[in-house]
């Protein structure tokens, strides 16, 4: 059974670490499939935009990313294979010549700060209360946050921010209109305050949006699950009712809930965008907004790759926690 | 005497208004008995076992009547008035139950191990190992097994650890529903020969349910026959086989073949079992009756003694009114 184990997560890694390195080969392919040379096009819009010749290293860095016409095309996937090993990944247009690597390396804290605790925040709120309504549907509890969460899940998430923003933001003026901090406090003592005061508003309104969704799809498993004859047999035991409700309700309706929550996790990055955009927040989210809106195409395809990657990621911990939790998958593996 | 059941009355309460799955069932088990309860699909035998230990789930609810239990040491309490809280101390100690499938009934994510100790712990045993260990044994399984999960094991052993389960607090009244149609024959008459073995030794009593009468015959001391949520006989179990006083349980008895005996010709009752929702004014199963008669359609019969059994049948009417 142990061995099962083992064979699965082999398993599972092998497949992982494939699906990873057809990511990284889309990620060159794709711009060097493109009609025309994205490289000169890159290039001539840097020109453009600074109005003065490219120099010749920004020339070279960019056409290791995007394709250089001359080179072929097996030389040049080795070196775009040997700078993302180094976590190269080329040099941002926009912002020539910050390393893109500099900029993700910047945002992805602030990101994961924000909408990585805010999402763990709005599954443990929507489960636990999921599992306390649908342990007694049509109860009172049940009759107050179910219609609620309904609700809740059918206001669009741009919707809910703007209406923080203005109330709280521009109205009452309680928070921050927008950023990650209060730049007058950089490195100063106050700076840890000013992060949560900044951080208020974005992480409320991902709470408020997405905790009805988890509070739901736990409800319903719930409901599926108090009718099992092992939830019947846990109550003819004579357990206690937490008991009957943790260990034998909740712990099996929890089992697909697992899966959603490491795919939130994984998409964290990328359902940042909504949030840091509309609260201006440094994150991943804003930087990918910036690069599409200024055509930074290095920072965006470091922005697509990084996401890509991260959804993977988060995919292979969700198999291996639920072969962890669920027995029956370690058969399965075998 | 362990059980005492007086006019309970089980309803389905639906959008369509109730339905009695039990109806006026009354009857009383002796320590140590093993009751047999026998019908067709539907007839509400698993509602009536379940209403004996108040395992109900919604829609159903006990609408009347009541169920005695008689614990060794202690008053006598009525399951069927008692508050949740004040039934967990007899669960399991006093009154446990196996279900139809084990597969079902066993929680799919916890070892056997864990399964059983909880409900040790619950009811205050120390060595939770060792009696997992000894209960394990006593139906014939590896005391390893104890940490697989259910999915490892094979269908009949998962049937008997839920047997040494219901055993694990030394009840005295085990309720089963079925437990062995989910097995092969050979492991079916496995199960029964330790059922019986194990009351010897341990002296619970047991509510039996299943379709199969032949079975029961095998198995039980007494047998209640059911149709249409009452009780039309009840009787010694060789007695109700050989003998049987209803026209029901003589057709129910002539469509299972005896579990010995090879299967020579097999009749099964015409027509399909009441609707509960419109039920005929006389007797129930008059419509289906090769005897029926006049008396029939306009009376029930009441469920009195004929010999030694009760039988609910205007057939026996006219021997009753010369006796007296
Ligand atoms: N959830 C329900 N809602 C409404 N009526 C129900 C429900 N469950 C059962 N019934 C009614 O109760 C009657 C008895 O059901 P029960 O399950 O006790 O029968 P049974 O004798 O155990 O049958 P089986 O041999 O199929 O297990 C059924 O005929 C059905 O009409
Ligand atoms: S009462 Fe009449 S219909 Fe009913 S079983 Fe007896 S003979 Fe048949
Ligand atoms: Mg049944």
């Amino acid at each position: 059974m142990k061995q099962g184990r083992w064979r699965f997560l082999t398993k599972r890694v092998a497949f992982y670490l494939a699906t990873s390195w057809s990511a990284i080969t889309l990620n060159f392919l794709i711009p060097r499939l493109m009609p025309g040379d994205p490289s000169s096009v890159i290039v001539r819009q840097l020109q453009r935009q600074s109005g003065e010749s490219v120099s010749p290293e920004a020339v070279a860095a960019i056409q290791k990313l995007f394709g250089d016409p001359r080179a072929g095309l097996l030389q040049q996937y080795w070196d775009y294979l040997v700078s993302i090993a180094r976590l190269d990944f080329g040099l941002s247009v926009s912002r020539f010549p910050t390393p893109v690597g500099e900029l993700l390396a910047d945002g992805l804290p602030w990101t994961l700060m924000l909408v990585g605790a805010t999402t763990v925040v709005a599954f443990v709120l929507g489960t636990g209360l999921g599992i306390a309504a649908g342990w007694k549907p049509g109860g009172r509890l049940d009759g107050f946050l179910s219609p609620l969460s309904t609700f809740l899940t059918a206001v669009p998430y741009f919707w809910v921010a703007l209406i923080a923003l203005y109330v709280f933001g521009l109205v009452l003026g309680w928070f921050p209109l927008g950023g990650g901090y209060d730049p007058d406090l950089y490195g100063r003592p106050g700076f840890l305050g000013s992060v949560l005061q900044y951080m208020v508003m974005p992480a409320t309104t991902i709470v408020f949006s997405a905790f009805g969704g988890w509070l739901l799809g736990m409800r319903n498993m719930m409901i599926t699950t108090v009718s099992e004859d092992y939830v019947l047999l846990g109550r003819a035991k004579g357990l206690s009712a937490g008991r009957v409700m943790f260990r034998y309700a909740a712990r099996n309706a929890l089992l697909p809930s697992v899966t959603g929550f490491a795919m939130a996790i994984g998409g964290v990055l990328g359902g940042a965008l909504l949030t840091e955009i509309v609260f201006s927040y440094p994150g991943i989210g804003y930087l990918l907004y910036d690069a599409v809106s200024k055509r930074d195409y290095p920072l965006m395809q470091g922005v697509f790759l990084l996401t890509t990657l991260t959804v993977l990621l988060a995919n292979f911990v969700a198999d291996s926690v639920y072969v962890m939790i669920d027995p029956r998958t370690r058969e399965a593996g075998r | 005497m362990i059980l005492d059941v007086k006019g309970l009355n089980v309803d389905y309460i639906t959008a369509k208004g109730a339905v009695r799955a039990v109806n006026d069932v009354s009857f009383q088990l002796r320590r140590g008995e093993i009751l047999g309860v026998a019908g067709e699909s539907g007839c509400g035998k698993s509602t009536l076992i379940m209403a004996l230990i108040r395992l109900l789930r919604p829609p159903a609810a006990i609408t009347g009547g009541q169920v005695w239990l008689h614990p060794r040491e202690g008053e006598p309490v009525d399951i069927a008035s008692r508050t949740d809280r004040e039934l967990r101390r007899l669960r399991w100690r006093s009154m446990a139950v196996v279900l139809q499938s084990a597969m079902d009934a066993l929680n799919p994510v916890a070892r056997l191990s864990a399964q059983f100790a909880d409900v040790l712990r619950a009811h205050g045993y120390k060595n939770t190992e060792e009696r997992t260990a000894e209960l394990l044994e006593m139906v014939g399984i590896s005391p390893d097994r104890a940490r697989s999960y259910p999915h490892e094991m094979s269908g009949g052993m998962r049937q008997r650890a839920m047997i040494a389960l219901a055993l694990a607090c030394d009840p005295e009244l085990v309720v089963m529903d079925e437990p062995t149609t989910a097995v092969d024959v050979v492991m079916q008459r496995q199960i029964l020969a330790q059922i019986l073995e194990l009351r010897e030794r341990l002296g619970f009593s047991v509510v039996f349910v299943t379709h199969d009468l032949s079975l029961l015959v095998e198995l039980a001391d007494r047998i209640a026959i059911m149709y249409g949520g009452r009780i039309v006989e009840l009787g010694e179990a060789a007695e109700i086989y050989r003998a049987p006083k209803h026209p029901y349980t003589k057709g129910l008895r002539d469509s299972f073949p005896p579990l010995h005996a090879p299967v020579t010709r097999l009749n099964g009752i015409p027509g399909t079992p009441p609707d509960l929702r419109n039920l005929p004014t006389g007797c129930a199963f008059e419509p289906r009756c090769p005897r029926r008669f006049a008396d029939c359609t306009e009376r029930r019969p009441e469920l009195l003694a004929v010999g030694d059994a009760l039988a609910a049948c205007h057939l026996h009417d006219r021997e009753r009114t010369a006796r007296a």
